[in-house]
């Protein structure tokens, strides 16, 4: 299986979605001439024209609330937001209006919209550049959320997502963009709301999505290496929906879960996941549940100071080592 | 520090603004167009060829319109409809007008007094009311509500409740329109309270950036909820409208109290969205009777009884076409009654139909939120959807 990038695996899903289904179109800002401010579609518009890849002006609220309303009519439009922290210029029509038309229509219209971008801290861009809304999107019922940590999944996910038939929002990170992985040649998706074993193990649960899958799996191999602890690390893909049946199925085994995410601590992903936990496996805990979140501070510039804000390798080990 | 009082500097005293030799000074608030003049109306080229059938179709339609807020206004008052309900009445003529022009491809959205749209494009009574009663037989089952009506088989697109939310959307049915090559358009209406939207903004540059058949129609009946056009808008001294200028796009401003202004006006539009794949934005001049909603228990305070008698008895759209109908020859008091009549009895009987329909399932509360789930397909999407325990 050849070895690609994350970034050239997201470019290969979309590009071969616009050839599988013709009303799949790329609009969001700097994607075609520029050729994207992260070069995630770089030569699409030399490849498929100006009808397939378009250049929005910066107007966020506008293009995103425009590709609704085209999604309503059955373009399967593809928005790029050059960061997700953007996104919150588009929320009205990202929450109230692609999330909200099928229910308030009683079922008369569905949004077949994705829109895709990096969300992640770590790159000393500010508070208003590092934002990780995936809790913020998967608290509103209707809308679908997935943050992909290698390459195979960014194509597989990004194939589903413009395939699905209802609005998926797609997480990815400017820090995994460079990241190179195994990605087949023949089509294929990763369905959504699918959870991955990246590493079985028998001492802990390591439950991750986006960067932090990258960290635990880091911090897998110190705490094997050095410290002889077996752990499992459970790639989350998908928050909603969600794939409940891995995460129970790996704590009953285990009997320890600890939850590592780049998003805040205060109702967090994770939280979501911790209460699962004890819903469902509470007698099969050997220890409370554990969490890592990005340090409840707005992003801080400073580079250094920004690395010890993120759940990094050795403050997942430190955490580890507290309950085995 | 200096002193100036914060709440006194925020208020515009209108009446004592300056002319400046350096600047224009504009009129906060745009004048009604010329009067209106049915006869003369009815006479230009998109109106000329119409039928007495055709024209006592549209009377027939306002009717409908007004005939079932009014019955709904009842049901209100019962309590037995939640929330809120913003009646158009009083404004007939442009729902009515527009919609009257839609061939296959043209395509309707507004915001959230959205009654005569979607019975402009053949929605039934029936369903309309079942939904102001939250019943399971309301066109969205009773999940949107008076703000939030749908008809996607017949071009309508919503019923938006943010206020300026749907005017990206709109330019989405245009662009649609456009990448599939289809020659139509879409209809968005706005009030003149949503203008200031930033949103309203960005799909105007869209529209005229991207040559997408919008028509963006400013229902201007003066008020955004209880602020008057002159307290919210700053805007150039030929019409709201004319802010269009800013974006390269075509404009207008027409006479809402004569249907005939309206079809011309909208059919210009229409013809520069067909044939050059144009944007227009058109501001129409009305006038709503009833407050911001039935809820707004102040409109008689932010404008006089005299302002609204006035357009009741001389501005009425409804009236000053009836008249037109019956000084022509076209309707007999007769059937102008027989007419009004038959509207009475069809909200009536939609009153009826709405009581006796049920509510929902409390299970349906769980339906129509993902296509996936509802039509349990797999194919890309499985896992946990909701998290109720």
């Amino acid at each position: 299986m050849p070895e690609i990038t994350y970034r050239q695996a997201v470019k290969e899903a979309l590009s071969e979605e616009i050839e599988r289904d013709e009303n799949v179109v790329i609009i969001g800002e700097e994607v075609a001439q520029y050729n994207g401010a992260y070069k995630v579609t770089e030569g699409l518009l030399a490849k498929h024209g100006p009808k397939r890849v378009v250049d929005a002006p910066i107007s966020e609220a506008g293009f995103i609330g425009m590709g609704v309303g085209a999604s309503m009519l059955g373009i399967r439009p593809v928005m790029e937001l050059m960061f997700w922290s953007f996104a919150y210029v588009a929320w009205d029509q990202m929450i109230n209006n692609a999330a909200s038309l099928r229910y308030m229509s009683g079922g008369l219209i569905n949004v077949p919209i994705v829109i895709r971008g990096p969300a992640n801290g770590g790159t000393s861009v500010g508070a208003t550049h590092s934002h990780t809304p995936e809790n913020f999107i998967a608290n509103t019922p209707g809308l679908k959320v997935v943050c992909p940590a290698t390459p195979y999944d960014a194509k597989g996910l990004m194939k589903a997502a413009i395939r699905d038939n209802d609005p998926v929002y797609v997480m990815e990170s400017t820090v995994l963009y460079g990241n190179k992985g195994e990605v087949p040649e023949e089509d294929y998706i990763v369905p959504i709301g699918k959870a991955d074993v990246k590493r079985t193990g028998a001492d802990v649960s390591l439950i991750a999505h986006g960067r932090s899958v990258i960290m635990s799996l880091q911090a897998a191999e110190i705490l094997e290496n050095e410290h002889g602890i077996d752990c499992e690390v459970i790639d989350l893909r998908s928050i909603r929906p969600l794939d409940e049946e891995t995460i129970i199925e790996s704590v009953k085994k285990t009997g320890r879960a600890v939850l590592v995410e780049e998003n805040k601590p205060f109702c967090g992903v994770d939280a979501q996941i911790a209460y699962l936990i004890q819903n469902r496996a509470f007698d099969y805990l050997d220890a409370p549940v554990q969490r890592i979140s990005a340090i409840d501070a707005p992003a801080i510039y400073s580079p250094p100071l920004e690395k010890l804000q993120l759940p990094e390798a050795d403050v997942i080990v430190k955490k580890v080592l507290k309950i085995c | 520090m200096n002193s100036i009082n914060s709440s006194e500097f925020l208020i515009r005293n209108v009446e004592s603004e300056e002319v400046s030799s350096t600047k224009k000074t504009t009129p906060r608030k745009t004048k009604n167009p010329n009067k209106a003049d049915l006869v003369k109306e009815a006479k230009l080229p998109i109106n000329k060829n119409l039928t007495d059938e055709e024209k006592i179709g549209f009377l027939r339609q306002m009717v409908r319109i007004r005939r079932f807020e009014e019955r709904s206004l009842r049901v209100y008052q019962q309590g037995k409809i939640g929330g809120f309900l913003h009646l158009y009445i009083g404004q007939e003529s442009l729902a009515t007008g527009c919609v009257s022009l839609m061939g296959e491809n043209d395509h309707v959205i507004t915001a959230y007094r959205d009654h005569a749209h979607g019975l402009g494009v053949g929605m039934t009574m029936n369903e309309c009311m079942a939904e102001l009663l939250g019943k399971a037989t309301g066109c969205s089952k009773g999940k949107g509500g008076s703000m939030h009506y749908f008809a996607p088989d017949k071009n309508y697109w919503g019923g938006h409740g943010i206020v300026g939310g749907q005017t990206p959307l709109g330019a989405g049915i245009a662009y649609a329109l456009k990448y599939k090559g289809l020659k139509g358009c879409c209809m968005c209406f706005l009030g003149d309270g949503a203008i200031n939207q930033g949103a309203f903004h960005e799909s105007l540059n869209l529209a005229a950036l991207w040559d997408l058949p919008v028509i963006y129609i400013i229902e201007n009946n003066g008020y955004s909820m209880g602020t008057s056009q002159e307290r919210s808008s700053s805007h150039p001294a030929e019409g709201l409208a004319a802010r269009a200028e800013g974006y390269n796009m075509d404009w207008e401003v027409i006479n809402g109290e004569s249907l005939f202004a309206v079809r011309d006006g909208v059919h210009r539009a229409m013809e520069r969205a067909h044939n050059e794949s144009k944007p227009t934005l058109l501001e129409i001049h009305t006038y709503r009777y009833q407050g911001h909603s039935i809820a707004d228990a102040n409109h008689k305070k932010y404008r006089t009884k005299e302002e609204i008698e006035d357009y009741r008895q001389n501005r009425d759209p409804i009236n000053l076409y009836r008249q037109y109908l019956l000084d022509q020859g076209i309707i007999t008091e007769e059937l102008n009654k027989q007419i009004d009549q038959e509207a009475r009895d069809e909200a009536e009987a939609s009153a009826k139909f709405a009581d006796e329909s049920p509510f929902p399932q409390p299970s349906e509360i769980m339906d129509d939120i993902y296509w996936s789930t509802d039509n349990n397909d797999e194919s890309t999407s499985t896992g946990r959807h909701f998290f109720n325990d």
